[in-house]
């Protein structure tokens, strides 16, 4: 579905991703771990089409097709789906409007008809109760004055109106609490199929404990340098991550 | 008539004496005295009045033939005072029966109260040569439910000049909407308007201004509200006309336990400028006045922005806060924008805040992340931006009613996203 293949990514003439070799099959769910300011936000990033990240080699291609040709909303258009680790505050633009018009954006793309403000309501009701979010947020400004763990639950909320096919979770349980972090990953769990992915970003063992990776990946300085089993997430929690960039150096 | 080319700024105040019927001795005097701002009075430092005092003045003329076609807040009850270039149009106002306590009439129709005293020029011209205004009186305990909608239109053109007052009194108790609406098709037109508003001990009071007259237009409009002790008092402007359009916001917060908020929004566009100049008194302990203004500048449009609030002496628990963001869809657009907080209370909290920014690209980059198309995210923010100030205002129809319209206008500014 996802195929990276030496990912070279930075910010001007810095480089950040130093060659990225990743690929990821329908069905499947990766973890990627690492030290603070090893890249992984930026591979998030890019994968979505932030401007400004400039891509020096490498490829990415989705079902297909060269990932890195597309705007950031066609790439959402073809199902993918960036959970951000900072969630943008939009003061001033109502939440359950701009919500209407991501999924409308989506369903014109699709060739279905736009869905009513009564039909989108009733849809966003069921939505936000997997959730357990409080519907008053929805009459809000988009994430503004939102607490950390309100953001993370309304990233999630998007993703669960949008439902991708491939979705990138950029630390989406940091700030959670213990209640909190088993909602989302309920949520995220049961947006979940046979013929969907996701890629998850964490420093912690804990939500992968809930969202259970087939593969765990360690980004350090831009690079993959470890890639192993679920039980590689126990390991990392425990020992940190000194003993992997050794193993490497070695 | 045909106009020179260039009218004599230098003798402006004796041509506009000369064109406008007189009515009071003492106030033109003081108008000689005062004589126009200059660029080098620092309250007109970003705004020449230049344009306007080269103006071939003329007083502008009683018309039969306006209609309120196209006004704003026309499905709104209520009753509704139509002034005519500063003259009260009968046919076209509809006050209908009012319940008791409550006076909506023209001034010229009953007692009207002293002007305040002239702080420029443009103060002493309109007490010295006022045609006639609103006048809006609320007694004790009443509450009028109902908006009074003010229209004033202009149909003059080239120096036609209107000077027009309005007073708003809410008694002890009491709570009143207002909604103006000033608008006028033809470039060149002057208004000078002071508007009163009282709001006496634990009154409330909304007021919306709507001013969009020709963008060729003339407005200088003076609003000086007095509080009494726990008023609560909500100005809106929503300024999108004129060439030059000068607000001059005064507050004096005479009573513990006021909230004032001066809330406003701003869209120049190609050659427009438009100034909003507040002075906020906080004179008694314990108040909260709220300042928000936003502005979306396009072309080579410019917005002044000068807020000045005022602790006095004794105004301790002050909470003061302000806020200015610009949103500058153009780079020729430019913005001055001047906070100005004088302290002499203790215990005070006073904040201030101005941002001149282009499109906030993070935010785009979220929307777009969301399906959204550069296009649609763009006009997303602008819309919002503009929400922001809109949504304060309490009136729900003319809330929505605003908000339509001045989606509208955005649709029609330009608008690109910095890199
Ligand atoms: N737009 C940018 N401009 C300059 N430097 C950047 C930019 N984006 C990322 N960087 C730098 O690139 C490095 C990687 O940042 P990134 O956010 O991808 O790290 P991360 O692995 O997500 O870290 P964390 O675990 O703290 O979230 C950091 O040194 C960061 O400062
Ligand atoms: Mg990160």
């Amino acid at each position: 579905m996802l195929e990276i293949k030496n990912l070279q990514a930075g910010v001007e003439g810095k480089a950040i991703l130093k060659g990225i070799d990743l690929s990821i099959n329908a069905g499947e769910v990766h973890a990627i771990m690492g030290p603070n300011g090893s890249g992984k936000s930026t591979l998030a990033q890019v994968l979505a089409g932030r401007e400004g990240y400039e891509i020096t080699d490498g490829s990415v291609r989705y079902n297909g097709e060269d990932l890195l040709d597309l705007g950031p909303e066609e790439r959402v258009r073809e199902g993918f789906f960036l959970a951000f680790q900072y969630p943008v505050e939009i003061p001033g633009v109502n939440t359950t409007y701009f919500l209407r018009a991501a999924v409308n954006a989506l369903r014109e793309h699709r060739g279905e008809a736009e869905l009513s403000a009564v039909e989108f309501l009733k849809l966003m009701r069921e939505k936000i109760q997997l959730l357990e979010l409080d519907e008053s947020l929805l009459k809000r400004s988009v994430n503004e004055g939102f607490s950390g763990g309100e953001k993370k639950r309304a990233e999630i909320l998007q993703m669960a109106l949008l439902d991708p096919k491939f979705a990138v979770l950029d630390e989406t349980d940091s700030g959670l609490d213990i209640d909190a972090l088993k909602v989302v990953a309920g949520g995220v769990n049961h947006l979940k199929h046979a013929d969907n992915a996701q890629l998850v970003i964490t420093h912690y063992q804990r939500l992968l404990d809930y969202i259970v990776p087939d593969h765990v990946h360690v980004l350090v300085d831009g690079r993959i340098v470890k890639s192993g089993p679920k039980e590689l997430a126990l390991e990392l929690e425990e020992r940190g991550y000194d003993w992997v960039i050794e193993e490497q150096a070695a | 008539m045909v106009a020179p080319a260039h009218m004599n700024a230098e003798d402006a105040v004796d041509r506009l004496l000369a064109a406008l019927p007189e009515s009071d001795a003492a106030g033109r005097a003081r108008f000689v005295e005062l004589g126009f701002p200059t660029p080098r009075d620092e309250d007109w430092r970003f705004t020449p009045v230049k344009p306007i005092t080269e103006l071939n003045f003329s007083a502008a003329p009683v018309d039969a033939d306006a209609t309120l076609e196209g006004c704003v807040f026309a499905a709104i009850d209520g009753p509704q005072l139509v002034f005519v270039n500063g003259h009260y149009s009968e046919a076209l106002s509809q006050v209908g029966e009012l319940p008791a306590g409550v006076e909506v009439r023209p001034m010229s129709a009953g007692d009207c109260p002293a002007p305040p005293a002239p702080e420029d020029a443009f103060g002493a011209l309109n007490a010295a040569t006022v045609t006639d205004g609103p006048f809006i009186s609320v007694a004790d305990n009443v509450h009028f439910e109902s908006p009074v909608r003010v229209y004033y239109l202009s149909t003059g053109s080239n120096g036609a000049t209107v000077n027009v007052r309005g007073y708003i009194r809410a008694e002890v108790n009491s709570q009143v909407t207002v909604l103006e609406s000033w608008t006028g098709k033809q470039a060149g037109c002057f208004n000078n308007a002071i508007t009163e508003l009282h709001a006496a001990d634990n009154a409330q009071v909304e007021h919306v201004k709507f001013q969009d007259e020709h963008t060729g237009a003339f407005h200088v409009g003076g609003l000086h509200t007095a509080l009494g002790r726990d008023a609560r008092v909500a100005h809106h402007s929503l300024a999108l006309g004129g060439r030059i359009a000068r607000n001059n916001l005064r507050a004096h917060l005479n009573g513990t336990g006021i909230e004032a908020v001066l809330n406003g929004l701003y869209l120049p566009r190609a050659g427009q400028l438009i100034d909003h100049h507040m002075v906020v008194n906080h004179a008694q302990p314990h108040c909260d006045s709220h300042e928000y203004f936003n502005g979306i500048l396009d072309d080579d449009s410019r917005a002044v922005f000068h807020g000045r609030i005022h602790v006095h002496k004794g105004a301790d628990k002050t909470d003061a806060k302000q806020t200015n963001k610009n949103l500058l869809l153009s780079d020729s657009a430019t913005i001055d924008t001047k906070p100005q907080l004088e302290i002499y209370a203790d215990d005070v909290k006073c904040t201030h805040g101005a941002t001149i920014g282009q499109m906030n690209a993070e935010q785009i980059f979220y929307l777009r992340a969301r399906g959204l198309d550069e296009e649609s995210a763009r006009r997303m923010i602008m819309h919002a931006f503009a929400g922001e100030i809109v949504e304060r205002i309490q009136c729900e129809a003319a809330r929505e009613e605003l908000d339509r319209l001045v989606w509208d206008r955005l649709e029609q500014m330009g608008g690109h996203v910095a890199a």
